[in-house]
């Protein structure tokens, strides 16, 4: 691991001030990803800021029924919020569903956003990837891939985003708010993570040095009917293979409103707009759920050993769909 | 011109089971390392050391925590309990009795990191906090019961390569049963 510098950042200006004096300069959350990161090589910061102590660590009201969600909360006390678990459960579910209770106490919103990829190529610093070192191939795609993308996928890189929470996200709208040197901004999470192209190295449309100060859900009615479920190799404790959130409002059996988004199968949390689209207005059965998941499903370019992943998907979808729908007519 | 090098080192001092450490580290020591390389409290083990296996787990102020990816320069002003300050005196917590009455383990190695994850889960629980094995989050259907799924899936962080995850799970179940009962 490279030597570097570490500092604790008391309040968001001195922490944007200090990576926006040094280009090598990295924000520490958890350190779960991270340092993880930096013992493989794959990242060489100078030095690292310490974000912990930043006063961005609570949860709070905002709007009309919405929250606002501190960068440094931790993925548990956010799954633990009486008010997420109210109104967002799918958002408590998927947070609960990823890594392990020791690494949600350690983890942060921001940290979770911002987490890289865990396609071995890019983990692995003795390997070409485009997305470590812009230009220098992408193995995955004649390689190891079987849990990489089949949706927004490029020539360049196959790679899929691995949080669950940012699926869960994804579906309920959410802002991201950062601040930088020159002041605030806000991201809607839809334009969070950029398109792959040829130029997957570059992952997010925060500018450079941006801390994440929080995560704004704008209310949503619907949410409170809301799952959010995982498929994986093992029980618990392991990173999806496809994953779906989702929220339904049905009234005489017809769906009024629907929010869908998939997991593991693409460069950034995957909002299933198409799949919404068919689906408003659409009887509140399986053939209508199945006809959403296909119209979402039909822009899928699967690679030779992922192409289970549609069917999953499409399975999954009916089945969370099927579920939220018998729970709504009780 | 760039930005003038930092210091790689700092003097730092760790409050470990209640006692004061001071001690100058590297910056890129992890918790763990600082644990048994430089303060001899070698109860907490290494396995994958990428945050993969549970056996590091130690409480950071009260909080389960995996110490091979926790930097132990970021630990500082934090309290940190580890498997040697469970114990009151010669009396073991709860949770070491049971672990011990109930053949918790085989070999051993993964047995402090289960324990301080038992002692968190058990407060996690008795905090109100769900789980991915919980059906309802929603707080308006009360605090699931842990059962030996909940158990399983609270625990699914701290893997144990003799397998000895039955014995894992009636142990955790004894002591929180011990505990919700002394309440
Ligand atoms: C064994 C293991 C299993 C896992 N399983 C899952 C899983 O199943 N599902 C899942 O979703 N995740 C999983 N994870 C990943 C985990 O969720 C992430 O590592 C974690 O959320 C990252 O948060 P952090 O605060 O630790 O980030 P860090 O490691 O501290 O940082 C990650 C990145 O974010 C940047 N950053 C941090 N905070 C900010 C901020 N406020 N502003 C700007 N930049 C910031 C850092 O500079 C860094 O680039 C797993 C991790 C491990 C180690
Ligand atoms: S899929 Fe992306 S991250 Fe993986 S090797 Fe290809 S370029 Fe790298
Ligand atoms: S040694 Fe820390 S989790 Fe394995
Ligand atoms: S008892 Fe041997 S690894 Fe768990």
């Amino acid at each position: 691991m490279r030597e570097f510098g570490y500092h604790r950042a008391a309040d968001v200006s001195g922490a944007v001030a200090l990576l926006a004096a040094d280009p090598d300069a990295r924000f520490l959350g958890g350190g779960t990803n991270l340092v993880d990161l930096m013992k493989t090589g794959v990242e060489r910061p100078a030095r690292l800021v310490d974000v912990r102590d930043l006063p961005l660590d609570r949860i709070e009201p905002a709007g009309d029924g919405g929250l606002r969600i501190g960068a440094t909360v931790t993925n548990s006390e956010l799954a633990a919020h009486p008010e997420v678990r109210r109104r967002y459960p799918a958002l408590a579910q998927a947070v609960l569903a990823g890594a392990s209770g020791q690494l949600r106490n350690m983890a942060t919103v921001g940290g979770n956003l911002l987490q890289r990829t865990r396609c071995g190529y890019f983990t692995d610093a003795s390997k070409p990837c485009n997305k470590r070192v812009p230009g220098s191939g992408c193995p995955a795609i004649e390689g190891v891939h079987h849990n990489h993308a089949v949706l927004g996928a490029s020539a360049h890189c196959v790679a899929v985003h691995p949080s669950d929470m940012g699926v869960a996200l994804a579906a309920f709208d959410a802002v991201v708010s950062y601040e930088t040197a020159d002041g605030p901004g806000a991201l809607p999470l839809a334009d969070f993570y950029l398109p792959v192209g040829d130029t997957p190295h570059r992952e997010t449309a925060l500018p450079p040095g941006a801390l994440i100060t929080g995560v704004t859900l704008p209310p949503a009615p619907v949410a409170a009917r809301s799952r959010y479920r995982k498929v994986r190799e093992r029980a618990s404790y392991a990173f999806a293979i496809g994953s779906v959130a989702a929220a339904l409002d049905v009234a005489d059996g017809v769906v009024r409103e629907v929010r869908l988004a998939f997991g593991a199968v693409a460069s950034r949390p995957w909002r299933a707009r198409a799949a919404e689209r068919a689906l408003t207005g659409a009887p509140a059965d399986a053939d209508a759920f199945a006809a959403a998941a296909d119209a979402e499903l039909s822009a899928a370019r699967p690679l030779p050993d992922n192409a289970y992943k549609v069917t999953l998907m499409r399975n999954l979808t009916v089945a969370v769909l099927t579920e939220l729908a018998e729970e709504a007519a009780r | 011109m760039g930005p003038a090098p930092a210091p790689t080192h700092s003097a730092i001092t760790l409050q470990v089971n209640g006692e004061k450490y001071t001690l100058s580290v590297d910056h890129r020591t992890t918790l763990l390392d600082a644990l048994r390389e430089r303060l001899d409290l070698t109860g907490t083990k290494k396995g994958c050391d990428q945050g993969q296996c549970g056996a590091c787990t130690v409480l950071l102020d009260g909080r389960r925590a995996v110490s091979c990816l926790q930097l132990a320069v970021a630990a500082e002003g934090r309290e940190i309990t580890t498997i040697e300050g469970l114990a009151d005196g010669e009396r073991l917590h709860p949770v070491q009795q049971a672990f011990l009455d109930l053949d918790g383990y085989q070999c051993g190695y993964c047995t402090p990191g289960q324990i301080c994850s038992a002692v968190a889960v058990i407060e996690e629980h008795a905090a109100g906090w769900p789980s991915a094995a919980t059906d309802d989050v929603r707080p308006e259907a009360g605090v699931p019961e842990l059962t030996a799924e909940e158990i399983r899936e609270r625990m699914s962080g701290n893997l144990c390569r003799c397998g000895a995850y039955v014995s894992i799970v009636q142990a955790v179940a004894r002591a929180a049963g011990a505990e919700e009962a002394a309440v």
